[in-house]
């Protein structure tokens, strides 16, 4: 059971790009041990709050803490040090092109402990078998699936043995077998190596299968949080227009414009 | 928005843009001393951006010189004064051509290169990647490139400047094919291109516009919008203003190191 | 991309480019007359220097045998004092000349040395004792008009 404690705390926050708002006043828990979702229509800043949390963006109001340390004010070096006990993976897998996939995993181990070669492979090796890919090590990423890619970038994640894992959109465009594939390795990992999750994603079926808790955002704000039945029976039409994937609701279908029969002109016809 | 207005916004951009680089650089200079223990590194980059061009810029060299000699024969022959072709062979190249020629073959082989490669690795979020595993991209993608950059242009600029005035180039076609004298040809090269000043000029020109190609190349790529066509654009861009840069750079050298002669 | 390859490329590399920075200082260049190489330094006044530069060739026989280093002006005397580094090798005798002379159709100046006939030879520092500067136009032009003028009120 996942024990209460957030390892990740949001407290209204706020950010915004340009003119458009994308958080305003925001409340988030990530607890640890355990997997929380965050859900939402595209473009609600879902990979925004997980460049919030890296700091690799600051937030323009509220705060932000990771284990504690509010992430805006970490000096470059302690953030240096901050992530390497978080890992992400990137929607695109972020591969190194020019590296083989053995020297993508072992990347994090070459350049931020000192393991002689044969330990280093050890590792890379397990962290390998751990997604399946111990025999696609000397592939190249140009070569492997986009799956294939994703759970590469999962190994290399977990290379250091990071306290969390941000995941931000892993479903997107997969096939059912790798979409299977993922969801049971995130489930695994998290339940093996004691890891908090983070997924970002807009698949929701797939995601409330493996959710323990669930965050619903949109317009900046948090339609709804709850576990993954609660976030299904909810009340609210909005969340269940989103649930259900619904055509129609209160995100209207129709872009708003003119009365149809006003724009094709229709009284002037004779 | 009328038009005064949007000229000076266009100004304060650039202004904006030309300070932002500025930063960039220090920030990769300071980076620079980390690499001391990275060799590799900085050896691969002197692969890609140095041996790469060294096809192309032997090549120039070479039919350069041969032009130079050509013309420049036509030229001194009504004179009777052919015994001067190595001299003034070796002084065009020396001073002018062979920095100027190098550094713009530079920009458009590796300066380009040296763009699309970073461009495209912001695109594909490799250094967002990086930096999310807490590796500085500046140090470990940037300052190895950057390096490389400063230490290959000299060097070919050396080596266009030897191709042009010797036995590939000039050489060949003044003392072989148009009769010149070897001896007179050599000599007066001896005697009329002073080390001090016009060999100096040579690394001073050359290390000038290694920063100078390579500062814009770094920049562009890092800066690139994450899209084909901002890759794209910022390979061009990075071309353009080196071009311009070196022309302009070169202008001001020249002056300096030859002015009060 | 193999390592030790890759190495042994990049080192040749920069190996031909040191040769060719070589190449340039030593052969393309004058180094080997200037400064770092064996000779020794002497000094003559003259009462006009022409157009005579740093870097001019010094003479002797038309052989070149060395190259002007500084010109100064001497402050009690008011004449131009050129300093020239004459190659090891090449002994003055104490009582050689130096005139300022023009080569060739572009007129570049150098110093031609006479030899004089003394048993001992000018060491590092000495003075060449005669000179005679250079031929300047406008005295050459005054002087012909003053002849012409001579001769028409004979």
């Amino acid at each position: 059971m996942p024990d209460d404690s957030s390892l990740v705390e949001a407290r209204d926050l706020r950010f915004r790009r340009g003119a458009r708002v994308i958080f305003d006043g925001v409340d988030i828990d990530i607890r640890r041990g355990g997997i929380t979702a965050i859900m939402g229509p595209s473009g609600t800043g879902k990979t925004t709050l997980l460049r919030l949390i890296g700091g690799q963006w600051r937030p323009d109001g509220g705060s932000l803490r990771f284990d504690g340390q509010e992430v805006a004010a970490l000096s470059q070096k302690r953030l240096f040090e901050l992530r390497k006990r978080m890992g992400m993976l990137f929607q695109t897998g972020a591969l190194l092109t020019d590296l083989s996939v053995f020297d993508n995993v072992a990347f994090p181990l070459r350049e931020h402990t000192r393991l002689p070669e044969r330990l280093i492979r050890d590792v890379v090796l397990m962290k390998l078998e751990a997604v399946g890919l111990r025999g696609a090590r000397d592939l190249y990423p140009a070569q492997l699936s986009g799956g294939m890619a994703r759970r590469v970038a999962l190994a290399r994640a977990i290379a250091l043995d990071p306290e969390m894992i941000m995941y931000d959109e892993p479903f997107a465009g997969q096939d059912p077998i790798s979409m299977g594939v993922l969801l049971r390795l995130i489930r695994r990992l998290n339940d093996a190596l004691g890891l908090t999750s983070v997924v970002v994603s807009h698949d929701v079926k797939e995601t409330l299968q493996i959710a323990d808790h669930c965050y619903v955002i949109a317009d900046g704000e948090v339609k709804a949080h709850g576990t993954s039945d609660e976030i299904r029976d909810s009340a609210s039409e909005w969340v269940q227009q989103f649930v259900q994937a619904q055509a129609d609701g209160p995100v209207a279908f129709h872009y708003p414009g003119p009365p149809y029969a006003e724009d094709l002109h229709v009284e002037d016809r004779p | 928005m009328n038009a005064p207005r949007q000229g000076i916004d266009a100004v304060a951009n650039s202004l904006a843009e030309l300070g932002r680089s500025i930063f960039f650089l220090l920030r990769v200079i300071a980076s620079l001393p980390s690499l001391v223990r990275k060799p590799r590194l900085v050896i691969e980059q002197l692969y890609s951006v140095g041996v790469l061009s060294l096809v192309i810029i032997v090549v120039s060299g070479v039919f350069v010189g041969m032009v130079l000699a050509l013309s420049g024969y036509r030229l001194l022959v009504d004179f009777g004064a052919e015994e001067a072709l190595g001299t003034s062979v070796a002084l065009t190249v020396v001073r002018e051509l062979g920095p100027v020629v190098t550094a713009l073959l530079f920009a458009g082989r590796a300066g380009s290169a040296l763009a699309a490669e970073i461009g495209l690795m912001k695109a594909t979020d490799q250094l967002s990647g990086m930096e999310m595993m807490a590796v500085d991209p500046l140090r470990r993608i940037v300052a190895p490139r950057f390096l490389a950059g400063l230490i290959a242009l000299p060097l070919l600029t050396s080596i266009f400047c030897v191709m042009a005035i010797g036995a590939a180039g000039g050489h060949l076609v003044g003392v072989a094919l148009l009769g010149v004298d070897a001896g007179a040809y050599w000599s007066g090269i001896q005697e009329n291109v002073e080390f001090g000043k016009d060999i100096v000029n040579v690394f001073v020109k050359s290390g000038v516009f290694g920063v100078i190609v390579t500062w814009i190349a770094v920049y562009q790529g890092y800066s690139a919008p994450p899209t084909s066509e901002g890759v794209s654009r910022a390979t061009t861009s990075t071309v353009v203003l080196s071009s311009l840069a070196i022309l302009g750079a070169n202008l001001m050298l020249t002056a300096v190191l030859f002015g009060e002669v | 991309m193999q390592s030790r390859g890759l190495e042994i490329v990049v080192g040749f590399f920069v190996c031909l480019g040191i040769a060719a920075v070589f190449i340039l200082t030593m052969r393309v260049s004058d180094l080997a007359d200037t400064g770092g190489i064996e000779g020794y330094t002497v000094t003559a006044a003259f009462s006009n220097v022409g157009g005579l530069k740093a870097g001019a060739p010094v003479q002797l026989a038309g052989v070149r045998i060395g190259r002007v280093t500084d010109i100064r002006i001497d402050n009690t005397t008011y004449e131009a004092v050129v300093s020239m580094r004459i190659r090891e090798g090449y002994e003055l005798p104490e009582d050689s000349d130096a005139q300022i002379l023009t080569a060739g159709l572009l007129g570049e100046q150098y110093v031609g040395i006479g030899p004089g006939a003394a048993r001992e030879s000018l060491a590092d520092g000495d003075r060449i004792k005669i000179t005679q500067g250079a031929v300047i136009l406008e005295e050459l032009i005054g002087q012909f008009l003053y002849q012409m003028g001579n001769r028409g009120g004979e």
